[in-house]
């Protein structure tokens, strides 16, 4: 069997959800050949050193000088058909899943989104795929000739290839005008200053138990003394208590960092599912049988008003003493 | 401008996954529901375009009879009508979500004229299959943007904005066009109550289709093994502090 896995690349750098969706592929069995594809505007931009795959096909369009979401599906659909592929496989990152549900649609083929592990044998290709966020597993049975699906980041840990690096050529990729018309046209710039969410080393959270926009004053400070980001659960921007850009969870921000503080949380799915990616969870909540005590490491159990101002008297006084 | 919103009804997890006996769904006698939340955005910017630019908004959904609650919320925020394709309240893998949808949106386009626009959350809250409005933006031959965390229609094109690590790209579509929207698009209103009474007479039509084949077929779902872990007890109350102290330390965040 053959497969292609779509890379995504950073500035010439393959991203690392890529280079998980390429170990998948590798390990498919029955000695699979893997190829893999990237899209640039110019044949400069292909990845160089060592890849889990045989060889590497570089789209090389004009087109591609801006995120294309369509151009770039056109252009693996055409490699995908030359290939003869009976697998198609793309990170599961937000472009990862679109590129490749453009591809879905374009075969009319079904896909499965970020998968944590696949078999396939013969006809026969089972998988098993994330719900909530990771907080649910879904075993299906897909049916299709061509079995396309996407790897959920972290799922499987990257490995750098062994032997040769592969082979690399370019090709010129066949573009319909929707295609060339379907791409992003401008960047506009975050606004800096702060601790990102998604990049913070520590993240002080409250929940409902903050009680108020201006509950959020102890919260604030204790993130300020440890030089962490701020940030909230699904009930308090539903509030309108704090900016939906402070939100952790499956539908806010992921995030990552070596200690999570959450006060006043409780723990509810929606929420775990964007802190499954701390090092440590720190819980302050008053009530002991809450269900973020069976996920966190550490808990305090108390008032978050009277528990967080005395861990920041604690802090000054350790650093003045 | 007519606007479509597609929503799906999903449960209100809470803290813990239940499965039923059979583990092909969630456990569900002790839960509400509610819109999946990409969508409620997706409802409250229908409502708002349309109060904008004038025409209508029609909410769709793909559910069990009792998805009707849903519709009828999204009519109490401000939705003027809704389409029911109601199933047997089996789940409906991604293609035949998108061509039960599909066909929907032929029969309305056929009896009032096209969308401007069809709006789709990014992804369900429950399943997460991250494709069913790209798939129908294809069928219906128009330009889709995903994930939007912003939308501006202007005459006859719309300005769409993804949040991205390093800020936002922009995407103009040419109208008509399909959107797929985020979280924090906007924040939903609350219904108000003369907004709940006026949903009650709002007119919902359902349609019928038949069930295709699964090609995605889910088997059995499994609730992921937790690492097992309960939390190491520092304290109780502000005597707790230095502990934490302690700790913070051990892991090096504090210097």
């Amino acid at each position: 069997m053959t497969a292609l896995v779509y890379l995504e690349q950073t500035d010439g750098a393959v991203d690392e959800p890529s280079l998980q969706a390429a170990t998948m592929a590798s390990s498919l069995g029955g000695g699979a050949e893997v190829h893999a594809i990237v899209a640039a505007d110019t044949a400069a931009l292909a990845p160089a050193g060592q890849l889990p795959v045989d060889a590497v096909q570089v789209a090389v369009h004009e087109a591609f000088g801006s995120y294309a979401p369509l151009a770039v599906a056109e252009a693996v659909v055409e490699l995908a058909g030359r290939l003869g592929a009976t697998c198609v496989v793309g990170p599961g990152t937000e472009r990862g899943n679109e590129v490749l549900a453009h591809v879905a649609a374009l075969l009319d083929l079904p896909l499965a989104a970020n998968c944590v592990a696949v078999a396939v044998a013969d006809a026969d290709a089972r998988v098993t795929r994330v719900r909530w966020g990771g907080s649910l597993l879904e075993e299906a049975r897909v049916d299709a000739p061509t079995l396309l699906l996407t790897v959920q980041p972290h799922a499987v840990a990257a490995e750098p290839g062994a032997g040769d690096p592969p082979s690399v050529e370019t090709f010129t990729p066949t573009l319909s005008e929707a295609a060339l018309a379907l791409r992003v046209v401008e960047r506009v710039a975050a606004a800096t200053g702060g601790v990102s969410l998604a990049d913070a080393r520590v993240v002080v959270s409250g929940g409902r138990g903050a009680g108020s926009e201006e509950g959020f004053a102890p919260i604030e400070e204790l993130a300020e003394l440890l030089e962490a980001a701020v940030g909230c659960s699904r009930a308090v921007t539903m509030a309108g208590w704090r900016p939906h850009t402070d939100q952790v969870g499956q539908t806010g921000t992921k995030i990552a960092p070596e200690i999570y503080i959450a006060c006043g949380i409780s723990g509810a799915t929606q929420h775990m599912a964007g802190c499954k990616g701390a090092k440590r969870i720190l819980a302050i909540n008053a009530d002991r049988e809450a269900p973020i005590l069976q996920s966190a490491d550490y808990a305090v159990i108390g008032d978050l008003h009277e528990v967080v101002p005395a861990i920041s008297a604690a802090i000054r006084a350790a650093r003045s003493g | 401008m007519r606007v479509l919103v597609c929503v799906k009804r999903v449960p209100m997890t809470g803290g813990t996954i239940v499965l039923t006996d059979d583990d092909r769904a969630i456990e569900t006698r002790h839960l509400g529901f509610t819109i999946s939340p990409h969508e409620e955005c997706g409802v409250e910017e229908a409502v708002r375009l349309v109060e904008a630019n004038g025409g209508e908004s029609v909410v769709l959904t793909l559910g069990p009879t009792e998805a009707e609650e849903q519709l009828r919320d999204a009519m109490a925020i401000g939705a003027d009508r809704a389409t029911h394709v109601v199933t047997d309240g089996q789940e409906w893998d991604p293609q035949a979500t998108a061509s039960a949808i599909l066909e929907a949106i032929r029969a309305d386009e056929a009896a009032n004229g096209p969308f401007d626009l069809v709006v789709f959350g990014n992804e369900s809250a429950d399943a997460g299959n991250f494709q069913v409005g790209i798939r129908v933006a294809h069928a219906l031959e128009r330009p889709v943007a995903t994930g939007l965390k912003a939308l501006t229609v202007d005459g006859g094109t719309a300005r769409c904005e993804q949040e991205t690590a390093g800020g936002r790209d922009v995407y103009v579509l040419q109208l008509p066009a399909v959107v797929t929207v985020k979280e924090g698009l906007n924040l939903p209103r609350y219904p108000s109550v003369p907004g709940r009474l006026r949903a009650q007479r709002k007119p919902i039509e359902t349609r019928t289709p038949e069930r295709p084949a699964p090609r995605l077929a889910m088997a059995r779902l499994v609730v992921p093994e937790g690492e097992g872990k309960q939390a190491e007890v520092l304290g109780e109350g502000a005597a707790a502090a230095p502990r934490v102290v302690e700790v913070l330390r051990e892991i090096g965040v504090l210097t």
